[in-house]
């Protein structure tokens, strides 16, 4: 199944495709009026992506709409469309930059839940099938059954874990990890873990003191940070951009869950807050489940359901 | 893009033009509600909730007589308020109890909501009350899932049945069920896969299941964290299942949690359950005025006035106030402070119940932690030293260090913050007693008589 098609998945139920058609054709030609930005900024809203956002994107088409002299619903939406894909393709270089010839560390955070052990088996997973030799570290020590769960992952791909008991040091584990990765000359190590929410400060502590390990034991490799974020959050996820990227510096998003109904709109205000780029799509639970982000998939998944 | 300031700031700003006014009258009304439905968007309270919320209570405000003990703007508030706190159900709900045992309760939700978290924390909540709960692992998709529900069930020296993923789901509940009665359960808890409200084949599992064993008891398991999805989600589980309740997790982040409001308004069930920590005794009841403040952003105004006037002493508060204003405030009165403090229920909550505090405090450290050794430390120190500060010295730190357990470094870090704080409130005092005269004419002076926190 195409990308687009697992994206739009979620979208099915809520609408015929018939009736969809239909409505289509009736507005073309629709007129620009107080109605339709109103329409538009609902669309937005109901697509999380905040007020905030929602106003500024609709006050920017507004006065495109008067400078370019557009008449048309459907050129305005084409305008939109544009402008947030521009916001979205700006945040940086999409994908996992993966040096050769050196050891690449992936360090993947993100709140309880969002997804992270499972973006890292299918991440290992892809990466192997590119020839990597991919090394996994078990730095969540905290939820029961965390370790196994990586573990299962592991096996599944074929690639290696490092593992402590539980409850044991997290800042160990990723200690003994890096070295591992360098005896053994791994291209890359991914780091899962333990879900924290962004407030509690002795975790993001924790978090920082991860980091700092990683990059000390690992001066040469490159390094970096994944925030991985459950697409049915709301508003939330801004505070969690935020605070996740005070306590390690963030090098780009995952956004999980996608194959479901929620749009994950709060990502247009973070990139265009932060200027993080989203690194890869998670659409399912399956190990081939991780994609690459295509902005323009996205936006148009965002206004599939709008008969604007 | 800047930050939104709370809405207790913006409808200030809102009324300020309003005071004096005898009634509400619809252009009041409507620039406060433009107020409140941003506050509660951006709190992801679904758009087609908010609005429907809104029409109503401006339906509700429009025309009513402004109490003379209330400005406009207290007056709106309070209505908001109370809606809001109906809306999402005034009484408390418990958990259903079979007159023929095991009830049977089953957890569902979405994927990472924290289903096994509050299956386990559920049962924990039920073997303090003396009952006989068996866990049953009905996730048999996700890696290394039954194996998080063994280990907790471990710790908490609960039983937990499973046959392995292996098994079809169904076939795993109706044995736990029979491993129940065998046993002397009274509560069976069944945990199953997350899976998404469209996934027709995993939700005719859960269809299955219902089926077979017809639970006394369904919880969505809902993420305070959600967005304007929620409402599909809560939609269609209901939909399929008629759900019983819901369990509201992750709410010891610092989520404004509006989805509690959609998941309510929608399904028409109560919120029975909060999760708080991911400690297995942080389980809350759900209290809607709490609840109700925090999706709107602005402290929890009504009720911390109440559950002030129950726990503090006035006259005590009265003196305190007057202490703070000529800055011969103590340690004593410090420690005094934490425990009325902690007598009221937790620090953050209580900070957040305050508007204007809340944002001056927000630099103070008030970990509950924190607290424990703060008062250990005061407890430490002699007379002497907690009316004058000024005369600890090193030698009277390693002293008090030893008394306390505490390290130095803490002690110099809370005399510090002491004097930050005396400051503070010196400040805060001052601008109370000049507003003195119009109390109750803005939202600050319904705390004329707070005495404020450490
Ligand atoms: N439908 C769907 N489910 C997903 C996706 N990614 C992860 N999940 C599911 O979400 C749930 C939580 O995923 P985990 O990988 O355990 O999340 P985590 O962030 O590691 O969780 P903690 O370690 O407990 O904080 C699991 O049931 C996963 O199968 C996705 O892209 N789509
Ligand atoms: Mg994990």
């Amino acid at each position: 199944m195409g990308l687009l098609n697992k994206l739009r998945q979620g979208l099915g139920k809520t609408k015929s495709n018939l009736s969809e058609r239909i409505q289509n054709v009736l507005t073309l030609g629709r007129k620009i009026d107080e109605s339709l930005y109103e329409e538009l900024e609902e669309v937005l809203i109901l697509g999380d992506v905040g007020v905030e956002t929602s106003l500024a994107l609709v006050e920017k088409l507004r006065s495109r709409a008067k400078e370019e002299k557009i008449k048309e619903a459907d050129q305005l939406m084409g305008l939109l469309k544009e402008e947030i894909a521009v916001i979205l393709a700006s945040g940086g270089e999409r994908g996992l930059q993966i040096e050769p010839n050196k050891l690449n560390i992936i360090l993947v955070v993100g709140v309880n839940g969002a997804g992270k052990t499972t973006t890292i088996g299918k991440m290992s997973y892809n990466l192997k099938n590119s020839g990597y030799k991919v090394l996994l570290a078990a730095a969540d020590t905290f939820r029961a059954a965390a370790i196994e769960q990586l573990g299962i992952w592991g096996e599944r791909v074929g690639v290696d874990m490092i593992a402590q008991q539980a409850g044991s040091d997290p800042g160990a584990v990723v200690f003994d990890a890096c070295s591992a990765a360098i005896s053994r000359k791994a291209d890359v190590l991914i780091v899962d873990t333990a879900g924290r929410l962004q407030n509690k400060a002795n975790l993001m502590a924790e978090l920082n003191k991860i980091n700092k390990i990683i990059e000390r034991e690992a001066p040469e490799a490159n390094i970096q940070v994944l925030l991985v974020l459950d697409a049915s959050t709301g508003q939330n996820a801004i505070s969690q951009a935020r605070l996740f990227s005070q306590a390690a510096p963030l090098s780009g998003l995952v956004l999980t869950k996608l194959d479901g109904t929620a749009k994950g709109g709060v990502i247009i205000g973070i990139i265009n807050e932060m200027g993080l780029p989203v690194k890869l799509i998670g659409v399912g639970e399956g190990i081939d489940d991780l994609k690459d982000f295509v902005p323009e998939d996205f936006v148009q998944v965002l206004f599939e359901e709008a008969n604007i | 893009m800047a930050v939104f300031s709370s809405l207790a700031d913006r409808l200030q700003e809102t009324f300020r033009k309003l005071t004096g006014k005898g009634k509400l009258t619809e252009a009041d009304i409507n620039e406060a509600m433009r107020e409140v439905r941003v506050a509660l968007l951006e709190a992801d309270v679904s758009y087609k909730v908010a609005k429907d919320f809104i029409a109503k209570v401006s339906a509700r405000a429009v025309g009513s007589k402004v109490l003379n003990t209330l400005t406009p703007g207290q007056q709106v508030i309070k209505i908001v308020h109370e809606e809001l706190v109906a809306l999402m159900g005034s009484e408390q709900a418990k958990l259903a109890v079979s007159s023929k045992p095991p009830t049977v309760v089953m957890m569902v939700g979405l994927q990472g909501t924290g289903k096994t978290t509050s299956a386990a924390k559920i049962a924990n909540n039920l073997q303090k009350q003396g009952r006989r709960p068996l866990l049953v692992a009905a996730d048999i998709y996700r890696p290394a899932a039954i194996k998080q529900l063994e280990v907790l069930g471990e710790q908490l020296k609960i039983p937990v049945f499973s046959l392995g993923d292996k098994e079809k789901a169904v076939k795993i509940v109706r044995a736990g069920i029979e491993h129940a009665q065998k046993h002397g359960n009274d509560y069976v808890i069944i945990d199953t896969a997350g899976r998404l409200h469209i996934d027709e084949n995993l939700m005719t599992e859960l269809k299955d299941i219902q089926a077979a064993v017809n639970p006394h008891e369904i919880l969505l398991v809902v993420d305070a964290m959600a967005g304007q999805d929620a409402v599909n989600v809560a939609a269609a589980f209901n939909q399929e299942l008629k759900i019983d309740g819901l369990v509201l997790t992750k709410l010891d982040g610092d989520t404004r949690g509006g989805a509690a409001l959609s998941a309510k308004a929608v399904t028409g069930c109560p919120i029975k359950f909060v999760g708080m920590g991911e400690k297995m005794d942080a389980l809350e009841p759900f209290y809607p005025e709490r609840m109700a403040s925090r999706i709107l952003g602005m402290g929890d105004v009504l009720t911390l006035i109440e559950k002030a006037q129950k726990t503090i002493d006035i006259d005590k508060a009265k003196e305190m106030q007057a202490k703070i204003r000529t800055a011969q405030f103590t340690f004593d009165d410090f420690l005094d402070q934490i425990e009325q403090m902690q007598k009221m229920g937790n620090m953050q909550d209580i900070l957040g119940m305050i508007p204007g505090a809340a944002k001056q405090l927000k630099d103070i450290s008030i970990d509950e932690k924190d607290l424990v050794r703060t008062k250990a430390i005061v407890q430490s120190m002699t007379q002497e030293e907690r009316e004058r500060p000024e005369i600890i010295n090193s030698s009277r730190k390693q002293r008090i260090a030893k008394g306390s357990g505490a390290q130095v470094q803490h002690i110099n870090r809370l005399l510090k913050q002491f004097e930050q704080f005396k400051k503070m409130m010196k400040q805060f005092a001052n601008t109370e007693a000049g507003k003195k005269g119009k109390k109750g004419k803005n939202l600050k002076g319904f705390f004329g008589n707070m005495p404020f926190l450490p």
